[in-house]
């Protein structure tokens, strides 16, 4: 006797819930309905990230760096299910060890990005990496899973909230990552997933006045008018420079100065 | 003379002291009567045969007419630093190209004096100012910078850095020179070379840097300098032959430079406005935190991007502290920038005092009670008394808006988390003050408060070695520091 299936239905991710889109829309991509998320989503997904962000860039460092190895367990248990929406094992085992990767440097920022800055005169003057806020991603279609992973955890680990616009062609693997990351340590709303097509999300999340960075390396043609967007609230434009390096976190950070006078 | 009309609040009793005058010599200065542009190492009449006049905002008298490049002049500018850039900088041996800045560092310091009257004749501010802050910082800058000049490789290990190419770099008039050296320093140090666009109100110390130049032996076309309006910038902007925009000004601009610049690929910073809370606890040294205050709003007549324009007093200590801050207001010196008494200069344009005024009259509008302490305005010039308001609402406009002028608004807070949720709840965020003697509690403010420089217990403090630029609306990059070189560095 063959067995039916249990089959998914394939959500959106929104503050560590899986809702519908609100717009009650699908589409079809890779063999699934997809949610077809609308701006109203955007909306809800950026308000839990900012309101996730005070506590994930609150954490120290080291926890921070603590929940991140434990998404990497979370993506290495679930390994095969994510090598069935992606190029397979193989793209899992760079994305997994990325993850490691970038987990690591959480407590290392400080040390190689900031500095302690010798003024001229009786102050004590350092210099520290804090994160942006809260960034919007547009996930590259290619590929599927380390596209999103090599963007979404430099981001994530110097203490961002994240909002994904996921690959349209390849959303699977998006919404495979987000069910390891609801079952990892990091909490609700700091990474929120949307599905959907990139012509109606990436240009809600380049105008909001509340996401202060939008990483366009998913975005391809469509980079210049998400460009001229984001000048509405002076956003940070990113896009990833090539492998995985500190100055990929660097680019979704800023520097705080601090001056204190010295005396008895 | 005329007075000021005593406001409506109760003023202290102005303190009798008289001053003779004591005006530094303006005669270590000559200007000449037209200045065209600086292209190429020479300096050029402009192709679009514009001038305008450059005047002294103490005294509105006219002190040089200066070219106002056009297209073509830009073009030409961005085509003299390219062929500067092919032809010799970027392949100059780094310790050589240090040695040129240092060079310039020590001319700036030797020619110190004329340069801060110069600039307090064209721009309005008190000689105390540009003779201790502008000068020794611009000196400073340059001595910084030139020291990194063959030692990129160590500040940026593993990224093979290289120069961009050519810098277009537009700056305020609110630190002319200084913000130059801003500029020009860092991106000479990284192997760059630049067109550099002053503000209209203030171009002749850009000018005279253009003898620092000559003196220096800098090769041609490595500086140029362009001067003209906000068309004159625009053109720079747009000019395909730029590989980098630095931008310092409004956030409105700023605004408009990033959308132009959507799609260019051309690297950009940008340096806007701020409206900075100034965070005084009750537990305060509260004199040193009057010093603070008034340096914050009050140096350089307000025109500073990150003066501390929102005072967030804790209620405590609200009254003290108004009435003592109102008895130093009393003491501020308004009047002539070249008199070395002078505390406060002359605001630096007719437009800018408009926009003062308009903003303090809708102060006054909305409900805020003004302050000013008895004083005597020259008659000629663009002047504006010390200003406080108190009794301000986060909504109002003096609240929300840069003013850019002497005027403080005054707010209160309960808690330690009350004056973090005020001082953050603007869409700038530059700078930020915090008075309080206890230490864990700086640390606990400063790690909440959403700007890029915080000044706990001092304000208005600069270094070359320290970086400095805004989060959020108050723009991206940063200036000084091992930081500021990256702006002008291409990575592999």
């Amino acid at each position: 006797m063959s067995r039916l299936p249990v089959k998914k239905t394939y959500k959106l991710y929104v503050g560590g819930a899986f809702p519908r889109s609100e717009s009650g829309r699908t589409y079809e991509a890779e063999g699934q309905n997809v949610a077809r998320a609308s701006r109203k989503d955007v909306r809800d997904a950026v308000k839990s990230a900012r309101g996730a962000f005070a506590g994930w860039s609150g954490l120290t460092a080291y926890n921070r760096g603590q929940v991140l190895y434990r998404l990497a367990e979370m993506m290495e248990a679930r390994a095969d299910d994510l090598a069935d929406v992606c190029s397979g094992r193989k793209e899992v085992e760079t994305a997994v060890d990325r993850v490691v990767w970038y987990a690591g440097w959480a407590d290392k920022l400080a040390q190689v990005l900031g500095s302690a800055n010798p003024v001229a005169g009786p102050y004590f003057n350092f210099t520290v990496p804090e994160p942006t806020g809260v960034v919007a991603i547009v996930a590259p279609d290619e590929p599927a899973l380390d596209g999103l992973v090599s963007r979404v955890a430099p981001a994530l680990v110097g203490g961002n909230a994240v909002v994904v616009a996921a690959s349209q062609t390849h959303p699977l693997a998006a919404v495979e990552l987000a069910e390891a990351l609801a079952t990892s340590d990091v909490p609700g709303g700091v990474v929120n997933i949307l599905t959907g097509f990139h012509d109606e999300l990436a240009p809600v999340l380049a105008g909001h006045m509340d996401v202060n960075a939008i990483d366009v390396t998913g975005a391809d043609g469509s980079s210049t008018e998400l460009e001229r967007l984001a000048a509405d609230n002076v956003k940070r434009v990113v896009r990833s420079q090539g492998e995985q390096s500190p100055w990929e976190i660097a680019s979704f950070l800023e520097l705080k100065t601090v001056w204190h006078p010295v005396g008895m | 003379m005329t007075d000021v009309a005593k406001r409506k609040s109760v003023a202290p009793a102005p303190l009798d002291w008289e001053y003779a005058p004591a005006p530094e010599a303006r005669d270590i200065v000559r200007f000449d009567d037209r200045y065209g542009l600086f292209v190429g190492g020479k300096h050029v009449e402009p192709k679009s045969g514009e001038w305008f006049a450059t005047t002294s905002p103490a005294t509105e008298e006219q002190l040089a007419e200066v070219a106002l490049a056009g297209a073509e002049d830009v073009d030409l500018a961005v085509g003299a630093a390219r062929e500067a850039y092919e032809d010799g900088w970027s392949g100059l041996r780094p310790a050589e190209r240090a040695k040129y800045l240092f060079r310039i560092a020590r001319i700036l310091q030797e020619r110190s004096r004329e340069l801060a009257v110069a600039e307090s004749l064209d721009g309005g501010k008190p000689i105390k100012e540009s003779r201790d802050v502008d000068l020794p910082l611009a000196a400073a800058h340059f001595f910084y910078y030139a020291g990194w000049a063959d030692k990129l490789e160590y500040a940026f290990p593993h990224r093979a850095p290289r120069p961009l190419g050519v810098a277009g770099q537009i700056i305020p008039w609110n630190f002319p020179l200084l913000m130059l050296a801003w500029k020009i320093a860092p991106a000479l140090a990284a192997g760059n070379t630049v067109v550099l666009k002053p503000a209209e109100t203030t171009p002749l110390t850009a000018l005279l840097f253009t003898d620092v130049c000559r003196q220096a032996e800098l090769p041609p076309g490595v500086v140029n300098i362009v001067t003209g309006d906000g068309s004159t910038g625009a053109h720079l902007v747009k000019h395909p032959g730029v590989d980098k925009i630095a931008f310092t000004g409004s956030t409105e601009v700023g605004k408009a430079i990033q959308r132009e610049l959507a799609g260019t690929g051309t690297r950009l910073t940008l340096e806007l406005g701020g409206k900075a809370a100034n965070i005084v606890f009750d537990d305060c040294a509260l004199d040193q935190a009057i010093e603070g205050i008034v340096n914050g709003i009050y140096f350089n007549q307000g025109h500073v991007c990150c003066a501390g324009s929102r005072l967030l007093v804790q209620e405590s200590i609200y009254e003290p502290l108004v009435a003592k801050l109102k008895r130093r207001l009393t003491t501020l010196r308004v009047g002539d920038p070249l008199d070395k008494n002078t505390d406060v200069g002359a605001i630096n344009s007719q437009a800018q005092l408009e926009r003062i005024r308009e903003l303090v009259a809708s102060g006054e509008e909305e409900g805020a009670e003004i302050y000013q302490p008895p004083c005597r305005l020259p008659e000629k010039g663009y002047w504006f008394a010390p200003t406080v308001f108190t009794n301000v609402a986060q909504s109002y406009r003096i609240a929300q808006e840069e003013i850019f002028g002497p005027v403080l608004s005054v707010l209160t807070f309960r808690t330690p988390e009350e004056a973090v949720e005020k001082a953050n709840n603007t869409a700038y965020g530059l700078s930020a003050g915090v008075w309080t003697e206890k230490g864990s509690r700086i640390l606990w403010m400063t790690a909440r408060l959403r700007a890029g420089v915080v000044w706990a217990n001092t304000f208005n403090r600069f270094d070359p070695t320290s970086p400095f630029g805004g989060y959020k609306e108050s723009g991206f990059g940063r200036e000084g520091g091992r930081h500021g070189l990256e702006a002008y560095l291409a990575f592999d």
